[in-house]
């Protein structure tokens, strides 16, 4: 079994080293529960905010599991334009044969984000945050400050 | 207007053609949430959690009768020890043989089309309870007329880090596998109750076209039956008044 493990480490620094000669788009699924935006479409690149820092995904990336923080999910289309979203928490998943799911609870285009409406339900969620009582309440009223302050932060 | 069959054929495509739409952008969903499961092999765990997907609302053809065969046969060949139940159709079908492995049982199912939040209620009812595995039983949609009962395993988080394959992805530890597995398990299930729906929708509208069918045609023989009665009443009077006055003549 150690031997398969050595074996196995081995074959993914090689696909580390090869990086850089990869071809130059991967497959991106993207999508909510609502809405699919990519399905498997060819793209050049993607950056999503996660749990372990905000990363770029290239093509022939590590494979990968991620926790996905409110924020901004970049993606440069195979035709070069980038597209911004806005996601509210999900995971995201990159498979050793390069194809990444990228799976959100709630998207919104940047474009959409209305600042005003935003600044403003930051501020309820604040004083919401502040009079929450029991942990469960504290916990809910935290990820709603965290995910307006992502939202405040593009808007 | 629960068949609409008699609506015509383009009503019909109209609606399952709405269902279709929004089924291809569920499976975008749902094939990419278990994406970590189908490329890589984990192998299932003992301890087994059935997961049975169906609703409350009937007149769906054999769609939760064959959802409780397969689970009873699933039963007789290794048996079964945790359920949990979506749906009181399901809940029926089970309760007399399975009746003591329910853990936990969901209603009000089948009216609204589901919520991705009955999604999260149902994934941590399920996540509350020590499992191996996760089997979810439910209808998958093949096409309008067709479809079939499928298990779905979903390994547990302690199958999925004894398992090697899961270090070839970076970044792996405790903390982010298991909000991983959540999310993810509350994904497949959601794909899974829409699915369901789907199939029974279309079951639904399958078994209501041919109880219209067939209504319509006994409707056809009898009111034939009662004409020909009718007029062998009527031609038996006009021969015995016909006779009678011939005999006074």
């Amino acid at each position: 079994m150690a031997f398969r493990t050595i074996a196995v480490r081995t074959a993914a620094l090689c696909r580390r080293a090869m990086a850089t000669e990869a071809g130059s788009t991967f497959p991106l699924t993207f999508s909510s529960p609502t809405s699919a935006l990519f399905n498997e479409a060819a793209v050049k690149q993607v950056d999503i905010p996660s749990t372990t820092g905000h990363f770029g995904i290239l093509p022939n990336h590590v494979p990968t599991i991620a926790i996905l923080l409110p924020g901004v999910v970049s993606i440069t289309t195979e035709a070069g334009d980038i597209q911004k979203f806005f996601v509210s928490s999900g995971t995201a998943t990159i498979h050793a044969d390069s194809t990444v799911q990228i799976l959100a609870e709630e998207i919104c285009d940047v474009a959409d984000i209305d600042g005003n409406a935003v600044r403003a339900a930051l501020e309820a969620s604040k004083s919401k945050l502040a009079s929450a009582s029991s942990e469960a309440d504290k916990a809910a009223a935290q990820i709603e400050v965290d995910v307006y302050e992502g939202m405040v932060a593009v808007a | 207007v629960v068949g609409g069959g008699h609506l015509g054929k383009q009503w019909y495509q109209r609606r399952v053609g709405k269902q279709w739409y929004q089924r291809r952008v569920r499976g975008v969903y749902g094939t990419g949430a278990e994406s970590l499961y189908t490329k890589n092999e984990f192998e299932s765990g003992e301890d087994k959690l059935i997961l049975a997907i169906s609703s409350d609302r009937g007149l769906c053809g054999g769609v939760h009768s064959g959802l409780g065969k397969a689970i009873k046969a699933a039963h007789a060949e290794k048996p079964i020890t945790k359920t949990i139940i979506v749906g009181d159709k399901a809940k029926a079908i089970l309760q007399r043989t399975m009746g003591d492995t329910f853990l936990a049982t969901f209603n009000n199912v089948g009216k609204k089309p589901a919520s991705f939040t009955d999604a999260i209620n149902v994934a941590e009812e399920v996540l509350s309870h020590e499992a191996d595995t996760v089997d979810i039983v439910y209808n998958k949609f093949i096409n309008v007329v067709s479809y079939d009962s499928t298990t779905k395993p979903i390994p547990g988080v302690a199958s999925i880090e004894a398992n090697d394959a899961i270090y070839n992805y970076d970044e792996v530890d405790s903390e982010v596998l298991k909000c991983y597995q959540e999310f993810t398990l509350a994904n497949i299930v959601y794909h899974s109750i829409r699915e369901q729906e789907c199939s029974e929708q279309s079951a639904r509208m399958n078994a209501m076209e041919n109880a219209t069918r067939n209504a319509g045609e006994m409707i056809d023989k009898l009111t034939l039956a009662y004409n020909r009665t009718r007029q062998a009443v009527i031609t038996r009077e006009l021969i015995e008044i016909i006779s009678g006055a011939n005999a006074l003549e």
